[in-house]
């Protein structure tokens, strides 16, 4: 440590240059920073309270064909299920279809039981729900957005389901509200608007009877897999077979088939550690060549080959684990922006540790090559200038 | 003044094979900037392309009213009796509309790379299919025949997805399908499709009735009388959109995500490259200080110092955007990949590495050029000539 004098004064010999670097790192750190949450972020969906022991059967064949609401009586029966509910996709949009909301009719019984871990909520709000024949629950931030009050009636324009009189625009009249209990699920929830299954059934001109998808809660995790499979066996070789799988798992298939997003934010981030460890490494190169002399002094005052080596390094990790704090913590402060950009994404500071592994091997990389060159001095050629 | 700046412009280049250290930070500084930013918009390029090359103009699709993809629209066979008279549509020899009523539904197929199975469209396309869409080709094999489970599959899904290759069994929706065919369609949207009979894909999927229905007219002019006579016919509830408009539409969202994705991640690196540019001009600037003082104390002008820097830079940037969208497009030109469409089924598209983007990458690595090389530039051209020439 009685060293950190010596090494901070050596780095800041040349003042713009150790800037203009420690600035690229910084930068560079900071995309580090980003890419990496948002990696984190689709590789680790988060499913809320109630994901661990939730299971989510859908159509087979795809999400987007439906299911014969009959098969809820079956699924109840499998040994293992403690509940089941059934929501389907209404596609639903407020006045422009910029304003996205995820309506979901829903069975209040079933589905709050299944859920009641995953929203805040009032009792009296859900009474007259409950109470209600159009009524709506719906999430405070998603009333903030566009200034509704309990007691509106809003307009959803559904891009799928007509109703009998061949309209796409159902009503509903807000009875409630609620917010997120996980702060990590704050992001997904932010537009859902729960309404009546019953008034979307009557009133749709056709599906009748048929749900989305199934939602089931089991006993015992530890045996989603089995149960999973007895669900699946129970619809084998009938037209509608299905797809049972932890809500996780079918939260990861979803977004596999968005794309390989992880190998493209890895590609990004190659690139960019390949351009800043050319950039640091020719620097640190540049500032031990033109001290040659002095490191040639220091050695004639009687410090070792060894000591030469560890100044020489010390000043590389200095400035890598520097511009990387900092710029991993600017990261950290832009995680609010970014949330915004991706809505329904959640963001986990947690991603960020791998940075500082990364920190300590790009001092490495860029810091071993000068700090041996400068152990291997010869004193007298260096004194000479012959070097 | 001119002469001046020719004069050390070229000494300086002369000397640059000497300071290649320093030099080849700014180029491959800026080579990297460029790379990425090529490579992220060709995605967005590539996805646009596939969907806006989808359709002709004399072609329209009609879908149920307020449905704005296929996969929510829902036509009955009368709809599509009173479509197929409407005024406007091509006959063929025999007079009868050349309409294709279609129904679209997803399967399920293992993807080549992954193993895992992502959802691929099983589009039903009406008898008049091979006049509807002249741009069709059958590369190998041959068309499916009705009322039997075959099915033509696009090149693009080929490509992506195990077991598409033509006599090959395919196990789809419970029921098995022989591959007959491969084709072609202009490297549009359809080519990460599955083309069958559309009455065999409705009773095999239990469901009557159509997605959509695709309508060649007589010239494109007579689109809007078209429009009119279905829109205002009592008898449907429908909306019509001339191809193009419709493919163009669905391309908007995630070429948009992708553009702003990549200019930010690409903004921020040029940051980090213009400090990587000033550090080796300043160097450049540094080591040739006696140089230029000289110059200065023999008359030459502060003016053609700056400039003589700053093209430097300029020339060192020009290189390094070069290299740069070269190892974009010798990389990923013509890369095949696959997302998420608007039918929740795979869109496989090409990476293009279009002139545009490699201009746009140019005058990045120029603009980045520019700047890493002007405080520099300033430095040198007002060096205090005297104590420079101590300073050796």
């Amino acid at each position: 440590m009685k060293y950190f004098p010596f090494v901070w004064a050596t780095l800041w010999r040349k003042k713009a240059r150790t800037i203009f670097t420690l600035l690229s790192i910084v930068v560079a750190f900071l995309l580090f920073g980003v890419l990496e949450t948002v990696d984190y972020a689709f590789a680790h969906p988060s499913t809320g309270v109630s994901g661990a022991s939730l299971l989510i059967t859908i159509n087979k064949y795809s999400i987007t064909l439906q299911l014969p609401f009959a098969d809820e009586q079956q699924i109840r029966s499998v040994p293992g299920v403690a509940e089941v509910t059934w929501l389907t996709w209404f596609g639903a949009y407020y006045q422009e279809p910029k304003n996205f909301v995820f309506a979901l009719p829903i069975d209040i019984d079933s589905y709050f039981n299944l859920h009641k871990g995953d929203f805040v909520y009032s009792d009296a709000d859900l009474q007259a729900f409950r109470n209600s024949r159009d009524g709506a629950m719906v999430n405070a931030a998603l009333m903030k957005k566009y200034g509704w009050k309990v007691g509106d009636r809003i307009p959803l324009h559904s891009t799928i389901w007509t109703q009998k009189n061949a309209s796409l625009d159902w009503n509903v009249v807000i009875v409630g509200s609620f917010d997120a209990k996980d702060p990590t699920q704050a992001g997904q929830q932010a537009s859902t608007l729960l309404f009546h299954y019953e008034l979307f059934d009557e009133g749709r001109s056709f599906g009748k009877g048929s749900v989305g998808w199934f939602e089931e809660r089991v006993e015992d995790p530890g045996q989603s897999a089995a149960i999973s499979n007895r669900i699946d066996a129970l619809f084998a070789n009938s037209s509608n077979e299905t797809k049972t799988q932890p809500a996780k798992e079918f939260a990861l298939a979803f977004i596999k088939q968005l794309g390989d997003i992880g190998f493209i934010l890895r590609a990004i981030l190659g690139a960019v550690f390949f351009t800043l460890l050319f950039l640091t490494g020719n620097t640190m190169m540049q500032s031990v060549r033109e001290r040659i002399p002095e490191l040639a002094v220091l050695k004639t005052l009687g410090f070792s080959d060894a000591r030469v080596l560890g100044l020489v390094f010390a000043e590389a990790f200095v400035l890598c684990a520097f511009g990387a704090l900092l710029g991993l913590a600017l990261s950290f402060a832009a995680l609010p922006i970014i949330k915004q950009g991706l809505q329904g994404v959640d963001l986990s500071a947690r991603a960020l540790l791998p940075g500082i592994g990364v920190a300590v091997l790009l001092a490495l990389i860029v810091g071993l090559p000068p700090a041996l060159r400068a152990m291997r001095l010869n004193i007298v050629d260096a004194l000479a200038g012959k070097h | 003044m001119f002469k001046q700046l020719i004069a050390i412009t070229v000494m300086n280049l002369q000397t640059l094979p000497q300071r290649l250290g320093a030099s080849s930070v700014i180029v491959i500084g800026i080579a990297g900037v460029v790379a990425v930013l090529v490579s992220v918009l060709a995605m967005a390029a590539g996805f646009h392309h596939t969907l806006a090359d989808s359709g002709r103009a004399d072609r329209a699709i009609i879908l149920r009213g307020g449905s704005d993809a296929e996969l929510n629209s829902n036509l009955t066979r009368e709809d599509i009796d009173v479509i197929s008279s409407a005024a406007g549509l091509a006959k063929d020899a025999g007079g009868k509309a050349l309409l294709s009523n279609e129904l679209v539904t997803v399967a399920n197929l293992p993807k080549l790379d992954t193993g895992t199975d992502a959802n691929v469209t099983l589009r039903g396309v009406g008898l008049k299919l091979v006049e509807v869409r002249p741009e069709l080709k059958i590369v190998a094999g041959r068309l499916f025949k009705p009322a039997v489970r075959e099915l033509i599959a696009g090149a693009g899904a080929a490509k992506q997805f195990r077991g598409l290759t033509v006599g090959s069994m395919l196990h789809l929706r419970n029921a098995e399908w022989l591959v007959c065919g491969i084709f072609t369609s202009n490297g549009d949207v359809h080519e990460s499709e599955l083309f069958a009979d559309v009455d065999t894909v409705g009773s095999s999927i239990e469901r009557t009735g159509y997605s959509s229905a695709i309508a060649l007219l007589e010239s494109a002019a007579v689109f809007s009388s078209f429009k009119d006579a279905l829109t205002t016919d009592p008898r449907l509830k429908v909306d019509v959109e001339r191809e193009p408009e419709y493919y163009a539409a669905q391309s908007k969202d995630l070429t948009r995500t992708i553009n702003i994705v990549g200019n930010s991640v690409a903004i921020i690196m040029a940051i980090g490259a213009m400090f990587g540019a000033l550090n080796s001009m300043y160097t450049a600037v540094a080591a040739r200080s006696v140089e230029i003082a000289t110059l200065r104390a023999i008359g030459f002008g502060g003016l053609p110092v700056l400039l003589s820097v700053m093209i430097e830079a300029l020339v060192l940037a020009l290189i390094g955007g070069s290299l740069g969208a070269a190892l974009a497009w010798f990389f990923f030109n013509g890369h095949s990949v696959s997302t998420l469409g608007a039918a929740f089924a795979q869109v496989v598209f090409q990476l293009a590495v279009t002139r545009t983007l490699i201009v746009t990458g140019i005058v990045w690595a120029c603009l980045i050029g520019l700047l890493g090389g002007f405080f520099p530039a300033l430095r040198a051209a007002r060096l205090p000539v005297a104590e420079a020439l101590r300073a050796s």
